[in-house]
């Protein structure tokens, strides 16, 4: 570039940043999609080339005055051929390319940190899992891997931040994952893509990367009230799960403490490894996820615990290492007579004598 | 200029439109409303498509006013989000489906094969009676107050969450499937059952292998959209929750069931357009297709391999991942005939005897502006590159390369084509190839700059959006109105021509095939006498011959 | 053009093709002969029920998916049905396919009160399945089975409340959640019948027409192709009886 004026170029990059043909790369994926995006323009500038060459071309050089008579040809199996491969072979290294992209984007690391999202009609709500909560908005660190669990209340939405080339779908009734690493720092757009009503465009916020040292600071001072966790608990004993989880002997389900992320065989025959959705799917449709050896007996809490409850709830049961806190909860708690031998608040009596197998 | 051009016209001191033919044969608003000549029921729908198209034209020129400016100050939220539903429904479903099958393809495909009319008449009458119907059902809700899902319908969206008019555009649909289903099973009965002796299937134009193959998709992709559509209405009007996760249901089933169609349809759409195109580049270029056994098979390849990837409008919904790999990998393949025909396309240029008459302009429009959008669809169908640029602008760009650039430029091309056999008068050629240029231009300049939006990350179906988007917008807008004035142009021309243009004879354009070889406007039973094919397609040695053995006969 | 004319003329009469005039009334002018009529036609209704089969198709999917999603619930619900209509049914139904089978012979073979008779026959039968069915979704009424508009599931979470049932199959109580289920067989349940019942009344008309058709002889003429038509449409819903009768009542009847 030394032969280029150092004015003129100086006026060509402040108009190419003025005038962005691509978002900002804030992120550690961004780079190697706009590569594998910039091959992708290549080939389509490449291929259009090709045809608008082959048209104007041959448009010339065959047009009726200087070619009057057609030669008729049928075609040649070596040109379909040639033009079947390469497109062929092309878009094979694209889709290669793309997907080894996508599962990088879609396969959080292990040591992902975890922030949950919740889109509602019309706004996003960003709960950390030491308490703080966002509407429209989501600081995250610089350098570090942050995992999104996302879910929606109502319809489906779509947790788009163009500047970290991620985007996923929050759907009702299932968590969805995405993660990112933020490479810059900054505030970017964060956008609902996913038409949900009337209020779609208005569904848009800021994502603020910030360093380490800010973001600690940060998170100390936006927090108000208690963890994730912390509420978590108090749901946990304020719903009465306490009443059959804990490690009492005659318990009617299974003990809670570190089962998430260990393998767990269920009554059907089948094995599962506990992770966000097992959780979640087992409070709210607890009949299909039943622990071997224990009764279908729990009842369902669907409706009577919002997204962010049932957030809570499952953050805490992530976090359960020790049963200490909670045997503690039940010498404290009474419990009202109606939770005795029944399946609780939700159903009707189950048959008496439905006890633990 | 008589060599640049290879249109052929009688004396035009002598030469009169035939007294006899398929729109003088019967007079009165009767002779039209219970017609079973496929040639009236193509000019009835000709008729109907044009007022829904310039009814979504007109809404789309509605929202680019609007995406003017980044607020949302022409309309509210609640208006736009009608407006671009509409816009796509009525575009889709009332305009781009029919569009060349039923008009094009009704007039000209019994002639192509050799018949009398298509093997079901009542049924092809009946097919635009159910498009009519539905096209009052849309007007209707318009009235009504219209209906803002979007055209996806998503749920639980639209059926928990709205309160517009979706079950009667649900039943507007569900009508105008089945007019679709019609037209598309009384072409493969004819296709199959109603060749003339000597028509083989090698020796159909293309154009006829290309509605062939949309045929297959419509009857066997609408009805699941018809049933679809069923189950939305009942959750609506019952409750069930058979899509809503509250009770149990799934709203990854309605995407599933809806993709299931929708996307054959976008290849009921556009492989119509590419028959057209076939025939119009083989005519230009005084050449039979190049490679037409490629260009036929890749017809029928993209009809079947189109029903396999249907979950590439989903890969960030939560499908899991190795399901999303074997829709990219799939998507990748069915991107590979379009590529063929479009090399076939040019590949006809070579060695041939090229002029550019309007057809022809718009011909070449459509290679340029599908191969973009065809590679755009690449970009979307690599699920890594899908993440960043679903469903933003790249994709609203995407679709209109290759509905508008492609299919709507490959529907006048065909117009203006068969229009002196239609009419059996031609348009005048200067302002409609003035009409051609502007359109490719206007349409450049309005959806490029998506691109590049969607790019930049801005989302579709926003009714406002942040600042610094608007520079693009403005060019959009600005192209919009250019656009505009180029699809005003035919209709005014067109309609001048009926009563003003030339006496185009049998065959002004030299084509070969065996609609040009009868008087323009036909007889309503097509041929005195069915025809006995001994020819090739595209032969125009024949052609050359046949016209050799007229002079000499009389 | 009058050598080429004649050659045309020639040849095509050659081929069995009869000239314009010469045709029976009933073919219709865009057709050479009455074998491409009837070969066309034909060829027509089975692409028709090749989009029904798509058509249907969407349903069953949704019932496949859910079942496996919610078996229990759809195990429990599948035994509130009465195999004893449904078996019933399917036994009209399949007697009345044999019965416009005979009528599709009669109209080849010319025997008009033969054709009548076996039309009405026909009509008889399918209106017996469609009061056998409203017997049956009047049960699911009255058991409070009737999903949106009239539907509980109480008997699911306690099986005893329905004795009948209860007594045949010992269901075990469905636990809340689970029972919510049911809901989703029985709606898959009514859009299932609802559907194929949709296509029998559909049917049943066009029988109605037909016997007063085959009353004036329109199709003991030589001229049957819409009684060979009909019995393919009205044999696809039969098939797809078939089909809906073991998946939502036998399917389950020994779990």
């Amino acid at each position: 570039m030394n032969h280029i004026s150092p004015v003129l170029w100086q006026f060509l990059s402040k108009w190419l940043s003025n005038f962005p043909l691509f978002p900002p790369e804030a992120s550690k994926i961004a780079p190697q999609m706009d590569a594998l995006y910039f091959f992708m323009v290549l080939v389509s500038l490449v291929g259009l080339t090709i045809v608008i060459l082959l048209v104007v071309s041959f448009s010339m050089l065959y047009h009726k005055q200087r070619h009057p008579h057609a030669v008729q040809i049928e075609g040649s199996t070596l040109l379909e051929a040639t033009w079947t491969i390469i497109p062929l072979g092309l878009f094979l290294i694209m889709f290669v390319w793309g997907a080894l992209l996508y599962f990088r984007i879609y396969t959080p690391p292990a040591n992902a940190m975890n922030i949950y999202v919740v889109g509602k009609q019309w706004m996003w709500k960003a709960e950390h899992p030491g308490g703080q909560h966002e509407i429209d908005a989501l600081h995250v660190p610089m350098g570090r891997p942050v995992q999104l669990t996302l879910i929606s209340q109502d319809v489906f939405h779509s947790f788009s931040i163009p500047a970290f080339r991620v985007k996923r779908e929050a759907i009702p009734g299932r968590y969805t994952t995405v993660w990112f690493e933020a490479t810059k720092v900054g505030t970017y757009h964060l956008f609902c893509t996913q038409y949900c009503g009337t209020n779609h465009s208005q569904m848009i916020g800021d994502v603020v990367v910030m360093t380490p040292d800010d973001y600690k600071k940060w998170l100390a001072s936006s927090t108000s009230g208690d963890s994730l966790a912390q509420n978590g608990e108090r749901l946990f004993a304020s719903l009465s799960c306490n009443a059959c989880h804990n490690s009492g002997a005659d318990a009617r389900g299974p003990n809670l403490v570190g089962v998430y992320g260990s393998r767990l065989a269920l009554s059907n025959g089948q094995t599962v490894t506990v992770d966000d959705a097992y959780l979640r799917q087992s409070i709210l449709d607890p009949s299909q996820h039943v622990t071997q050896g224990y009764s279908p007996i729990m009842p369902t809490y669907q409706g009577q615990v919002s997204e962010e409850g049932v957030i809570a709830l499952v953050e805490y049961i992530k976090n359960l290492n020790s049963d200490y806190r909670l045997q503690q909860t039940l010498n404290t708690t009474s419990f009202p007579p109606s939770i005795e031998g029944k399946p609780g608040p939700a159903g009707n009596a189950a048959a008496p004598g439905e006890v633990k197998q | 200029m008589s060599a640049a051009t290879i249109v052929s016209l009688p004396d035009q001191s002598t030469a009169r439109v035939p007294k006899m033919n398929f729109l003088t044969r019967e007079n009165g608003l009767l002779s039209w409303l219970l017609t079973g000549d496929h040639k009236r029921i193509a000019t009835l729908y000709l008729i109907s498509i044009t007022v829904f198209f310039f009814i979504g034209g007109a809404l789309a020129g509605l929202i680019r006013l609007e995406l003017l400016t980044p607020q949302s100050d022409l309309v509210a939220a609640d208006t736009y989000n009608k407006l671009f539903t509409m816009h796509g429904v009525i575009m889709v479903f009332l305009f781009l489906v029919p569009s060349v099958p039923a008009t094009i393809g009704n007039f000209v495909i019994p002639m192509m094969v050799g018949a009398k009319d298509l093997a079901l008449p009542k049924i092809n009458l009946l097919s635009w009676y159910l498009y009519v119907a539905a096209g009052i059902m849309m007007i209707y809700t318009m009235a009504a107050g219209g209906v803002d899902t979007g055209w996806t319908f998503t749920t639980p969206l639209s059926t928990h969450y709205v309160n517009t008019h979706v079950i009667t555009t649900g039943l507007c649909i569900f009508i105008a499937g089945f007019s679709s289903i019609f037209t598309g099973l009384n072409f493969i009965v004819t296709i199959h059952k109603m060749r003339c002796p000597g028509m083989t299937w090698f020796r159909l134009p293309l154009f006829v292998w290309s509605n062939y193959a949309a045929s297959i998709l419509m009857v066997l992709g609408t009805p699941v959209l018809a049933i679809t559509l069923v189950l939305i209405i009942l959750e609506r009007t019952v409750g069930i929750g058979v899509f809503d996760p509250a009770k149990g249901g799934d709203p990854l089933l309605f995407q599933h069931l809806f993709w299931f169609y929708s996307h054959p349809a976008v290849y009921i759409m556009i492989l119509p357009g590419m028959g057209v195109i076939s025939e119009v580049v083989s005519t230009f270029s005084r050449k039979r297709v190049f490679g037409y056994t490629a260009v036929a098979f890749s017809s029928v390849a993209i009809a079947v391999f189109g029903f396999f990837v249907w979950a590439h409008h989903m890969f960030i919904m939560g499908i899991s991942n190795y399901a999303a790999l074997v829709f990219s990998l799939l998507t990748m393949l069915v991107a590979v005939p379009s590529a063929i025909k479009i090399f076939n396309w040019a590949f006809t240029l070579y060695k041939g005897s090229i002029t550019f008459e309007t057809p022809m302009l718009y011909a070449f429009g459509f290679m340029g502006l599908f191969t973009i959008g065809g590679m755009t669809g690449v970009f979307l169908g690599a699920t890594g590159t899908d993440i960043h640029l679903t469903e933003t602008y790249f994709i609203v760009a995407h679709f209109h390369f290759v509905m508008v650039g492609g299919m709507l430029m490959a529907f006048l091309s065909g117009i203006h084509f068969w229009w002196p056999k239609w009419t059996g008068r031609m348009y005048p050629e200067k302002i409609s190839q003035l009409a051609a240029v502007v359109t490719f231009i206007g349409f450049n300049l309005t959806f490029f700059p998506q691109f590049i939006l969607g790019t930049l990350g801005m989302p579709r179906r926003y009714a406002s959006y942040p600042p610094e988007f608007q520079v693009l917008n403005v060019f959009s807008t600005a192209g919009a109105s250019v656009l505009g004035v180029g699809y005003l142009l035919p209709v005014l021309y067109l309609t001048w021509s009926l009563k003003y243009g030339a006496v185009a004879g049998n065959n002004p354009w030299q084509a070969t095939g065996l609609e040009w070889q009868v008087q323009s406007p036909p007889l309503t039973e097509n041929f005195p006498e069915i025809p006995i094919m001994d020819h090739e397609a595209y032969d125009y040695d024949w052609l050359e011959h046949h016209q050799q053995q007229e002079v000499a006969s009389v | 053009m009058s050598e080429t004319a004649t050659t045309t003329h020639g040849a095509l009469a050659e081929a069995g093709v009869t000239h314009h005039g010469e045709h029976p009334s009933y073919q219709r002018h865009h057709f050479e002969s009455v074998g491409q009529q009837f070969d066309a036609t034909n060829f027509a209704m089975w692409l028709f029920l090749l989009t029904e089969v798509m058509f249907f198709g969407g349903l069953f999917t949704s019932y496949l998916i859910m079942r496996n999603w919610y078996y229990p619930a759809f195990v429990e619900g599948s035994h509130h049905l009465s195999i004893f209509w449904g078996t019933s049914n399917t036994a009209v139904l399949i007697t009345s396919s044999f019965t416009l089978a005979m009528g599709v012979w009669c109209a080849q073979t010319g025997r008009k009160s033969g054709l009548v008779l076996c039309l009405w026959l026909t009509f008889f039968l399918g209106m017996v399945f469609l009061c056998i069915k409203g017997i049956e979704w009047h049960a699911e009424w009255v058991d409070q089975h009737v999903p949106g508009l009239h539907f509980t599931d109480a008997d699911f979470i306690n099986p005893a409340l329905d004795p009948v049932t209860y007594n045949e199959y010992h269901d075990q109580p469905l636990s809340p959640d689970m029972a919510t289920k049911t809901e989703m067989y029985f709606f898959l349940y009514f859009a299932m019948t609802g559907m194929h019942a949709l296509h029998m009344v559909i049917g049943i008309a066009i029988l109605g027409f037909m016997i007063w058709r085959a009353k004036a002889g329109a199709y003991t003429t030589g001229h049957f192709t819409f009684v060979e038509n009909f019995g393919l449409y009205w044999h696809f819903v039969d098939i797809i009886w078939i089909f809906l009768y073991p998946l939502l009542y036998l399917i389950s009847r020994h779990q």
